[in-house]
């Protein structure tokens, strides 16, 4: 009993300290990781406005870099203890490998589990629980071109790779860039290969689940193998850009909203991000899935979206809870789309886009509803090595051969394997 | 007398450094050499013998650290002993200008590694570099200084040599300075030329220094990392990965025992370099 | 060679190459620290007609809710925390290691000179900081970094107290000083200008230092210069003016000790070169 009055008193003391700083402490504050220059941040800048302004929760930001080396600072923050409040991660096989059921906290008894998607739930799901809402609309990955130069030079989407090269050859005789390379951020030379999961999954249903098992590799399947390959033959057939290794991310958007350069390997994601730096050159650009090698066969690799999630570590999980319940709320969902059109549909139940969006965005939606879509392996497969994209720079300026460089992916991904200590490896 | 002092000089002085040392330098060292062998999470490991020296080994992405460090270190420490040597014979001098001169070329070194990484990243873009563009108004066609792979390394190994070519000098000049006056005169009356004084006098003498150097800038270069993680993070693909670079990926990517055994690597080349190195260069300073 | 030459173009030539060597990208940072990006993007040195430097200055501090400024006060608190430490402990360590003879001193003078040269083991030196409760500590990183300091500064040390002549301890002896009284009144004096040297070079690798941050000190909050500089790296894609600005703003101090310190740093760079 004494020691309740003690804490009661403390507890009075305390809050009348509080109250009298000089900033009235009675607005908490959570801090939320996220990648530096991510494409959706005023989409999301305005979500947290408005979440702001109806509870009294301030959202500060702490920007990590985007490619494995985020992947890696957030490993090194999850094992020293040292996580914020919430955090944005890749849904699926990365996301998986954080040992979710310890590092963060069950959504699946919250409100909004009933709101998201089965098919994301999934990607962020171990044991019964699933981890994080998604942060943006599913992204598709592809080709991203520009419809401009393609109409100038009465050149038809391409539906095999075969028409896609031929495409290529003639954008290089006018002098064009037919295929952007931004190796400098060398996360963005492993889409050419990640978009061409479709295209493995409609020759090799089992890959996924035999890659898994480690019974396939890429190095020994074909339809997998191409991936590499097509990454190679962009580069052999002097289809890149002068200087890729000098060339960013944000420098490849330019040239293609510029249409100085034509095709660019990347998923939809990036059109926010055109939006908003090239307003007037979002309608010139176009998508198409990556080309295969028979036109029957010519699908989408979707994507699941980015997720946010809470560590369990976190002082303030209620607050945290309180935003992601606002986020995928209709009201959160207005907020992010108040910017600017969404680059492709939400993996939130009955979100409706608006008439507008970008053509982009209706291309992707063409294969959606066609059907045509496949997961990308790291949705379907707890197996990504780390070192993913410097093999695709490397293949990708012939500094080895295709082959060469599957093999070297083959043993990266069973040193993460057997780190996971999955079995069969 | 001496033995009665003896008192005064208790190890209890040695106490408190012996302990940081031992605690944060020395038992690190000797955890690493059993944590190699293992899979590690930090909060549990695995036994796994030599698995880790074989992935270092045969692991393509990370044997070509082992290459790139020892091209990286007998390149910068070659680059540093000539060009720092020539520098202090040059400023030892009577110019009037050599206080200025020194200074200006020891100052690289005050700035932070991150700084200079990120100031020549800038000066050597292939296209609006400063570099290239100068050589381009000279008629050269520069090449491209970070994004080609044959190259890569060695454009940071130039960055390196002008970030501390400064340490090397300033320790000749202490070295040539000490150097008697009246070896000089004789050869002078006995008609040596400036060429025969460097050549007969200066460098012989200058061995003391040249270990020095030789020992710092070739240990300072095989443990080398912020440069290249600044200027090329090991890229274009694997192509400039060091040792000391893969030893941080490896321990970002979460695999942590991995990570340890390119420590030990490290430690294992640091050892086997040094002592015969060490030796050996005190041996030549002995014969003569 | 020079003889030929009259003496005059040879300092004009000498001064003009270096400062093309040296002086060139130095400049090149300051110009571009006070550029718009559009300017600073054409990776031009001549300054541009309009600058902008206080509003580049002002953005680069107020980035990441004032993380610059955070980042100037935990680096100063740790390299102020360094230098203490490491004074203390290192020339207590120099007085014996110099005044005594025999087989531990052999053994220890060996540990020492090791750890001139062998890499630190990184990943155990986490796991035993965290074992006790000091990752992601400044006090961490301190004694890291004074674990790390240790060999150079003890040889300084060791150098320099061998220049003392023993007479002076027998005289205290005699007048009845204690060990500690010797070292505290007689000895440590002595060695101020040792002292000195130390301090300053410590003082500016510290400052610098981004290694052991990186791996030692993660979290925003325990931010130091160096990774907010590498930090902006990443978010300051192509806006070369900021990073300029930056780099400009955390070279100030090391510039400052250079300015005042020229002679000791240079000096105190051969002395250690020479004895290790």
């Amino acid at each position: 009993m004494q020691r309740r009055i003690f804490s009661l008193a403390a507890a009075a003391v305390i809050s009348v300290l509080l109250a009298s700083g000089a900033y009235a402490a009675d607005r908490q504050k959570i801090v939320w990781l996220q990648w530096a220059n991510d494409a959706q941040q005023k989409a999301i800048d305005a979500v947290v406005t408005a979440f702001q302004a109806k509870y009294p929760i301030d959202i500060e930001f702490e920007f990590k870099p985007g490619s494995a080396e985020g992947e890696n600072l957030v490993k090194t923050r999850l094992a020293a203890n040292d996580m914020p409040d919430l955090l944005t991660y890749n849904s699926g096989s990365l996301f998986q490998v954080l040992n979710l059921e310890k590092n963060f906290v069950d959504l699946s008894k919250e409100p909004l589990a009933a709101k998201l998607l089965d098919s994301f739930k999934t990607t962020v799901a171990a044991g019964k629980g699933f981890y994080g809402i998604p942060m943006q609309p599913i992204p598709a990955g592809g080709i991203i071109y520009n419809k401009k130069v393609y109409a100038s030079l009465g050149l038809k989407v391409p539906r095999t790779w075969k028409e896609f090269t031929s495409n290529c050859e003639k954008i290089k005789a006018a002098g064009i860039v037919p295929v952007i390379a931004s190796y400098k951020d060398d996360w963005t030379a492993q889409l050419l290969l990640l978009a061409d999961f479709y295209n493995v999954n409609a020759t090799t249903p089992r890959f996924a689940a035999d890659y898994t098992a480690n019974k396939a590799k890429f190095a020994t399947t074909p339809a997998a193998l191409r991936g590499f390959e097509k990454i190679q033959e962009v580069f052999t057939k002097g289809y890149i850009n002068k200087e890729p290794m000098s060339t960013t991310y944000d420098m490849a958007m330019a040239m293609l909203a510029s249409g100085e350069g034509v095709h660019y390997p990347m998923a939809t994601w990036i059109l926010a991000s055109i939006n908003s730096n090239f307003p007037d050159k979002i309608n010139d650009i176009g998508f198409f899935a990556l080309p295969g090698d028979s036109s029957d066969k010519n699908g989408v690799t979707l994507w699941m979206p980015n997720n946010i999630s809470i560590p369990k570590t976190s002082k303030s999980i209620v607050a945290a809870k309180k935003f992601l319940e606002f986020f995928v709320s209709a009201e959160g969902m207005a907020a992010y789309m108040s910017v600017g059109a969404p680059d492709g549909t939400f993996a939130v139940k009955g979100v409706k886009l608006p008439d507008a969006v970008f053509p982009a965005v209706r291309d992707v939606l063409a294969y959606v509803d066609a059907n045509k879509t496949a997961p990308a392996l790291e949705f379907l497969s707890p197996v990504k090595g780390p070192n993913l994209p410097q093999i695709c720079v490397e293949s990708g300026l012939a500094l080895k051969t295709a082959l060469e460089c599957a093999k070297e992916y083959d043993r990266d991904v069973e040193k993460q394997a057997k780190q996971l200590m999955l079995p069969g490896w | 007398m001496a033995g009665s002092t003896l008192r005064l000089y208790s190890y209890a002085f040695f106490l408190p450094a012996g302990i940081i040392y031992i605690l944060f330098f020395i038992a690190p060292t000797f955890l690493s050499f059993f944590f190699s062998l293992t899979i590690w999470t930090l909060s549990d490991w695995r036994f796994t013998g030599l698995d880790n020296f074989r992935i270092f080994f045969t692991e393509p992405s990370l044997s070509i650290g082992l290459r790139n460090s020892l091209i990286y270190a007998i390149s910068t420490c070659a680059l540093k002993v000539v060009l720092g040597f020539l520098l202090a014979a040059f400023l030892c001098t009577k110019l009037k200008t050599r206080g200025f001169l020194r200074s200006l070329i020891y100052f690289p070194n005050i700035l932070s590694t991150i700084a200079v990484g990120i100031i020549f990243s800038s000066l050597m873009h292939p296209s609006h570099g400063l570099i290239n563009t100068t050589l381009a108004f000279f008629g050269i066609q520069g090449p491209d200084w970070l994004g080609n792979p044959k190259m890569a390394l060695f454009s940071v190994v130039l960055v390196d040599v002008w970030k501390g070519v400064g340490v090397a000098m300033i320790i000749f000049i202490a070295g040539i300075q000490a150097i008697p006056q009246h070896y000089y005169e004789a050869l002078s009356i006995d008609g040596g030329s400036s060429f025969d004084k460097l050549r007969y006098i200066t460098l012989p003498l200058s061995r003391s220094s040249m270990n020095s150097v030789i020992m710092l800038a070739f240990i300072g270069g095989i443990r080398s990392f912020d440069l290249i993680w600044v200027m090329t993070k090991g890229g274009p693909g694997f192509t400039s990965d060091l040792i000391a670079s893969i030893i941080y990926k490896q321990l970002q990517g979460g695999f942590y025992g991995l990570s340890t055994a390119g420590n030990v690597v490290l430690f294992i080349i640091v050892s086997i370099m040094a002592v015969p190195l060490y030796r050996s260069l005190t041996k030549v300073e002995v014969d003569l | 060679m020079s003889r030929k030459l009259p003496h005059i173009l040879v300092e004009v030539l000498s001064v003009l190459l270096a400062l093309a060597i040296f002086g060139v990208p130095v400049s090149y940072v300051v110009t571009n620290a006070g550029k718009t990006p559009v300017a600073a993007a054409q990776m031009l040195i001549a300054p541009s007609a309009t600058t902008q430097y206080l509003k580049n200055f002002s953005d680069v501090i107020a980035a990441s809710n004032n993380m610059l400024v955070r980042a100037f006060i935990n680096s100063t608190i740790i390299t102020i925390m360094s230098i203490v430490l490491l004074l203390a402990v290192s020339s207590m360590a120099g007085f014996v290691l110099d005044r005594r003879k025999g087989r531990a001193i052999a053994w220890i003078n060996f540990l020492v000179l090791a750890g001139l040269m062998i890499p630190p083991a990184v990943v155990p030196t986490i796991w035993l900081l965290k074992s006790i409760g000091l990752y992601k500590t400044f006090l961490g990183l301190v004694l890291v970094e004074v674990a790390l300091s240790f060999p150079f500064s003890v040889l300084l040390y060791r150098g320099y107290v061998g220049a003392i002549p023993r007479e002076l301890d027998e005289a205290s002896f005699m007048d009845g000083c204690t060990g500690i009284q010797l070292f505290v009144k007689v000895i440590f004096p002595l060695m101020k200008p040792v002292s000195t040297t130390i301090a300053i070079i410590t003082s500016i690798s510290v400052f610098n230092d981004f290694v052991n941050p990186l791996y030692f000190l993660p979290g925003s909050k325990n931010v130091t210069v160096q990774l907010t500089l590498y930090n902006f790296i990443s978010t300051y894609v192509n806006k070369w003016n900021l990073l300029f600005a930056d780099i400009f703003l955390i070279s100030l101090p090391p510039l400052l000790f250079f300015i005042l310190f020229n002679r000791k740093i240079v000096s105190g760079m051969v002395a250690g070169a020479v004895k290790s």
